[in-house]
């Protein structure tokens, strides 16, 4: 085994055991504190892989931004700090048996998936590239979903602002 | 003449020598960690000695002056005494977290000091990204504030930590969009091709007045983000009596201390590369004897001097303004400098097209 696997290994390690903690633990703050360290684990996987720049996306957009977030809106909760109380028991059941369904699908289709060695191909892309190719209107160019997604953006923090906005003629 | 790079690579050749590659490696990583850590502690001493210095400066005092000659060693017995503190925990908090979110803000700092260029040629990680690494991992600190604010169980640590997020979520903005602003002009996001862009002058001159706006305003959000005096809201002494880091005592409060004065090293240093030409000597166009009287002078003085000097402004800004209430923190973030740094880096993107800058 070499140094690369055994570091992938414990990348996985931590990212299946924060993500397991995240939802057993009884404390809402120390979940979203759970879901945060998978996240970075996520984000040092992709620089194991030696993609930088979709790790520090991963990192600005769900470290910094989503988790963020909701540890803002545990702040804003009332009784936040008090445990959650133990879940139902035939809930529980329930819940444990989807999870077994859901991984033994999982692992039937990675089964039947037909893995092709990657090669010994020198992965380096430049962040140049990746703009270019962003907003290219020539074959296999992004421009059209680049801009669809910025306008559904401006759409979202359009409606943010408007539920945001206080009518100052009703207070008068 | 003896530089960074020097020994660096001088280290480097012994090592191959006698170990395999694999061993190298290994060492080198220790090597760094080490001066790491090194720099952080030397850091932390010699900028709290500064501070106070600057301090007394302002207020036309004599600052620490009995420790050492200059009080230059009153930082090394406050470090032992808080060594010998001892560190609390308070029943009410919650522990793990209350013990982890001081580690978590230091982690946070020594990672951002990966790709910075201390001298030529010497960087821990050239990493192509560098820009984006640094503002994507400096996001994370305010993490380790949430975290402490919260666990501490306390509701001045809470109503600080609130602050602080507030804070620095929306003055990362205006940071972001004025670093944005010369990555316009350089087209690259590696700390050491920003740098090289700099050879002919430094961005601050040769970027025109886009670039000094963009240094403007970079400075005032990077003091907002070290959580700084005019914009210390989260700490606050009058209201909050310490924010976020109330409950701490001991060494966690020094590890907590330590992080904000490395957090200003750290903006500094990149404030320094992208607008002073990092350890670029001060050059002047083509002016070939000029230049190469500057090239005396070793890189590292260079960058040092630089950051520094940015260090001393942000000092001077602590002693000289008081501090702003909540809704004129966001107002001023908001309302000014976030619709003016957008315009502002429009106007620079037309300027980077043109090819006014070269």
């Amino acid at each position: 085994m070499s140094a690369s696997v055994i570091i992938f290994y414990i990348i996985a390690a931590f990212i299946l055991v924060t993500a397991i903690l995240s939802v057993t633990t009884v404390k809402i703050f120390r979940s979203a504190i759970w879901l945060l360290f998978s996240l970075i684990g996520v984000a040092a996987l992709y620089f194991w892989m030696n993609v930088p720049f979709i790790a520090s996306v991963q990192i600005i957009v769900y470290v910094g931004g989503i988790v963020v977030l909701i540890i803002f809106s545990i702040f804003l909760t009332q009784k936040a700090g008090d445990a959650m109380p133990k879940p139902v028991r035939s809930r529980a059941i329930w819940s444990a048996l989807a999870v077994i369904f859901g991984i033994a699908f999982t692992c039937n289709i990675i089964k039947q998936y037909k893995f092709i060695e990657p090669g010994n191909k020198n992965f380096d892309v430049h962040i140049n590239d990746i703009g270019i190719q962003m907003l290219s209107t020539t074959d296999y160019g992004f421009v059209l979903p680049f801009e669809v997604v910025s306008i559904l953006l401006l759409a979202a923090m359009v409606g943010c602002i408007v539920i945001a906005m206080k009518n100052k003629t009703e207070q008068k | 003449m003896i530089s960074l790079e020097k020994i660096a690579t001088l280290i480097d050749g012994w090592l191959h020598q006698h170990f395999n590659d694999v061993i190298t490696l290994l060492i080198e990583c220790v090597l760094v960690g080490v001066g790491a850590i090194a720099l952080f502690a030397l850091l932390g001493l010699g900028l709290v000695w500064m501070e106070r210095k600057v301090a007394a400066l302002m207020q036309i005092r004599m600052g620490p002056n009995r420790v050492g000659p200059k009080g230059i060693f009153q930082t090394s017995a406050d470090t032992l005494k808080l060594i010998m503190k001892e560190g609390l925990t308070p029943d009410g908090a919650d522990k793990l977290l209350f013990n982890l979110a001081p580690v978590l803000v230091i982690i946070v700092a020594m990672l951002i000091l990966a790709p910075i260029a201390f001298a030529k040629n010497f960087q821990i990680w050239d990493i192509n990204i560098g820009v984006l690494y640094v503002s994507a991992v400096s996001s994370m600190s305010v993490i380790g504030i949430l975290m402490a604010g919260w666990s501490s169980g306390n509701k001045y640590a809470l109503l600080g930590a609130m602050r602080s997020g507030a804070q620095i979520v929306s003055y990362e903005l205006s940071a972001g969009i004025s670093v944005l602003t010369i990555v316009v002009l350089t087209g690259s996001l590696q700390i050491s091709e920003i740098v090289q862009s700099q050879q002919t002058g430094w961005w601050i001159f040769k970027g025109h007045i886009p670039a000094i706006i963009a240094f403007v305003i970079f400075i005032i959000a990077a003091t907002a983000e070290t959580n700084r005096a005019p914009f210390d809201l989260a700490e606050a002494e009058s209201e909050l009596t310490a924010g976020f880091h109330t409950e701490y005592s001991g060494m966690k409060f020094a590890l907590f201390f330590l992080a904000e004065y490395i957090n200003i090293f750290i903006v500094c240093a990149i404030g320094a590369t992208l607008f002073l030409g990092g350890w670029m000597p001060l050059h002047i166009g083509n002016v070939q004897a000029f230049n190469h009287a500057m090239d005396y002078i070793p890189s590292s003085i260079w960058f040092l001097g630089k950051t520094l000097f940015l260090i001393f402004v942000i000092m001077w800004f602590r002693w000289t303004f008081p501090r702003l209430r909540v809704d004129q923190l966001l107002n001023l973030e908001w309302k000014y400098l976030l619709p003016i740094s957008l315009v502002n880096l429009l106007v620079m993107t037309v300027i980077a097209i043109l090819g006014w800058h070269l």
